[in-house]
């Protein structure tokens, strides 16, 4: 059992005493629990304390269960400190070796080490995956025991809202936000100190939080591994909004899908709770704030904020027209400010290190970090959080390791079923939400999918077709048959029977989905289809050649 | 069809644990229900419907709209393929074709045996195993049209 914070001082005393009870001379084993549990990551951490059991080191060394790493394709991970040495590719037979002779004398097992051009790199610091990045929303994730409060403490965690309540007054919370220039990382790169000051301003006694933690573009897992490796960071995030707007009650709208995610969020809101740092009268200042998960139900709209908040209350899943904004009228008509999950977890470190110091990483348009999902055709597949204005050519080459096998990068599809492929000829664009857009892609939430010369360009727009005209929730005519038709024609030209005329029938069509859908959704869903017709003309040419 | 009478005491427990905030806790009671029974069965979506006082044709509503829901009992193994983007560029459509044939079954269909539900989901979020599935609650990554057949072979070889 925690004992309940009662002040600012209790909480840097529990960080402190933390400290001191682990400043001995340990060797601290870090494995990912999260995302390489798939790849077998429970069964070599069950290995691992068997052995230090029986090896009796459980004084020498202290294994802890974090969350994702990053390198996810040399799942199951770890990593050894303080030599910082990076494994991966770890199985069951191999641990007593790793205890002997890492743990133990510190020499490096050389196969279980990164290689790259034939050079194996056994230093964590030293693999371009790792060098290249910085980590500021991902700073503690693939550090801490995510299931434990202290040590998300021990790492200053909640005292960026400690400060909030006590040292400075919302106005000042909210120019911060709006000067840090931080914008929703969710997809529309909204600014967020902005929707934070019209929640603020709006009329009404009771006032929601609402994260947004629904991450259903295929091929995304930011906020996942978010979720699943530092809960506390994203619940601190919603402590720091709800003061500052003025609301009581917060939501975390999770995907059911996420089963790992959904139990490290339970766990994190108890041990919030038994210090007190959710609950009635926090920090003994009168001050109240609880959260409450609700699981999706396998709704791809219900990331859409309106959609989202039909769910909460119990509806289905169906957008309404905006304005009203949910800032004035959301969840049971109340005031309602949300956030994505990166979005809410950038809000501590912002308010802790300052405005100014946020502002000078990354670029004009997009200040700060963003987390990419890498996957597809790239050989170092994981978590990547890198400052803005970072080019593609860096993100897929230098820290993904370029394309496996002899095979040439064909493009990056960003932004889910509402983005874009971006092809070569853009790889060295500084990638910020302004630039991303005029290439005909969109920042999105962060899912970067890599495509290699054997990916078929038409397949993919038909892929996302299929996906949006399945999610799509029917209410508004445009969507709901715009769709319909556009994966039709898709369709019928990938499977050779298409006409001359589908060109200009699919731009048509697109453009009306685009004008008149009633929200993202329908909005977005031709962005596929239109930038593969850009940059891949000659692909819908050669199907369409072999059909007639 | 007739469906044969069901223990309903469930329901009354799960509706009970909601208490008051009747309307919002719907889709909560929904999944709670069918989590006890593997499926939503009609009696018991009637029995919510009269405990929470929420008229059918909601619940209707609800359950059809949301594509976790399912009014007909589940096999024993729920194989969840995954078609995300990760997936598709690296061969997923080939491998659920494997899972299908061998097990006689379209998406969303159990098998006569109700060993197995076939389904597909659009992203399980491990993009970085792709192509990869998921067998209850165990993950199967990189999968070849080779190694998912025994996968699937090993979890019908179970005895019941």
């Amino acid at each position: 059992m925690l004992k309940s914070l009662q002040s600012y001082d209790d909480l840097v005393s529990m960080r402190k005493s933390h400290d001191k009870k682990h400043k001995r001379d340990t060797v601290k084993v870090s494995i990912c629990m999260t995302g390489c549990r798939a790849l077998g990551a429970e069964e070599v951490y069950d290995e691992f304390r068997k052995q230090i059991k029986t090896q009796k080191l459980q004084d020498k060394v202290e294994i802890v269960e974090t969350g994702c790493q990053g390198l996810c394709a040399r799942a199951p991970v770890m990593t050894i400190d303080p030599m910082g040495v990076f494994y991966g590719r770890v199985t069951v037979d191999i641990v007593p070796d790793i205890i002997s002779n890492t743990v133990l004398k510190g020499e490096v097992i050389n196969k279980l080490c990164y290689a790259e051009a034939g050079k194996k790199i056994p230093y964590l610091k030293d693999i371009p995956f790792y060098s290249k990045q910085k980590k500021i929303v991902l700073r503690n994730c693939g550090i801490i025991d995510p299931k434990n409060i202290e040590q998300y403490i021990a790492r200053k965690g909640y005292e960026a809202f400690a400060m909030a309540l006590f040292d400075v007054d919302p106005n000042y919370i909210i120019n911060e936000i709006k000067n840090s220039g931080l914008r929703g990382r969710g997809g529309a790169g909204f600014p967020t100190g902005l929707k934070w000051e019209f929640c603020r301003k709006a009329k009404g006694d009771v006032k929601y939080i609402i994260c947004n933690a629904d991450e259903g573009d295929p091929g995304a897992f930011m906020d996942r591994a978010v979720l699943e490796g530092d809960p506390h960071a994203v619940i601190e995030g919603m402590l720091i909004a709800a003061h500052t707007i003025g609301s009581e009650k917060g939501f975390i709208y999770v995907r059911a899908e996420y089963p790992i995610a959904v139990s490290h969020l339970k766990n994190a809101i108890a041990q919030a709770r038994e210090l007190n740092l959710l609950g009635n009268n926090i920090f003994g200042t009168g001050f109240n704030f609880d959260l409450e998960i609700k699981m999706g139900a396998g709704a791809f709209v219900c990331g859409e904020e309106t959609a989202l908040i039909a769910s909460i209350e119990g509806k289905r899943g169906m957008p309404r027209p905006r304005p009203p904004f949910p800032a004035n009228s959301g969840l049971w008509n109340k005031p309602t400010n949300i956030n994505n999950v990166e979005t809410l977890a950038n809000i501590p470190v912002i308010l802790s290190n300052g405005s100014e110091w946020y502002k000078q990483i990354g670029t004009k348009n997009g200040t700060g970090t963003k987390i990419f999902a890498l996957a597809g055709k790239v050989k170092n597949t994981g978590l990547v959080e890198v400052p803005m204005g970072t080019t593609l050519r860096e993100i897929i080459f230098d820290i993904g390791g370029g394309i496996p096998g002899r095979r040439e990068f064909k493009a990056a599809q960003m932004g889910g079923p509402s983005g874009g492929c971006v092809p070569a000829e853009h790889l060295d664009l500084p990638i910020d939400y302004e630039t991303v857009k005029e290439v005909g892609a969109i920042m999105g939430s962060g899912g970067l999918i890599v495509m290699d010369s054997d990916t078929s360009m038409v397949d993919i727009a038909r892929y996302f077709m299929g996906f949006v005209q399945d999610e799509s929730c029917g209410k508004c005519v445009p969507c709901r048959v715009g769709t319909k038709k556009m994966l039709d024609i898709l369709t019928r030209i990938t499977e050779g029977n298409g006409c001359r005329s589908d060109i200009e029938d699919l731009k048509e069509m697109a453009y009306v989905t685009k004008t008149a859908s009633l929200c993202g959704l329908g909005q977005t869903a031709p962005n596929p289809v239109l930038s593969t017709i850009r940059y891949f003309m000659n692909e819908y040419e050669d199907l369409l050649k072999t059909g007639s | 069809m007739e469906e044969k009478t069901i223990d309903l005491r469930p329901v009354n427990r799960i509706v009970s644990e909601y208490g008051n905030d009747k309307d919002s806790n719907l889709i909560a009671v929904l999944q709670q229900t069918q989590d006890k029974y593997g499926y939503l069965p009609k009696q018991a979506l009637k029995e919510v419907s009269r405990l929470m006082d929420v008229p059918l044709t909601r619940i209707f509503g609800i359950v059809t709209f949301y594509s976790q829901f399912t009014f007909t009992p589940r096999g024993k193994h729920a194989i969840k393929i995954c078609s995300g983007t990760a997936c598709h560029v690296k061969g997923a459509e080939d491998v659920k074709q494997v899972v299908k044939e061998q097990l006689n079954v379209v998406e969303g269909e159990t098998t006569a045996d109700y060993q197995f539900t076939l389904e597909t989901v659009a992203c399980i979020g491990t993009c970085f195993l792709a192509p990869v599935m998921m067998v209850d609650e165990k993950y199967f990554g990189k999968l070849t049209t080779d190694t998912v057949a025994g996968i699937v072979d090993k979890y019908s070889g179970e005895k019941t």
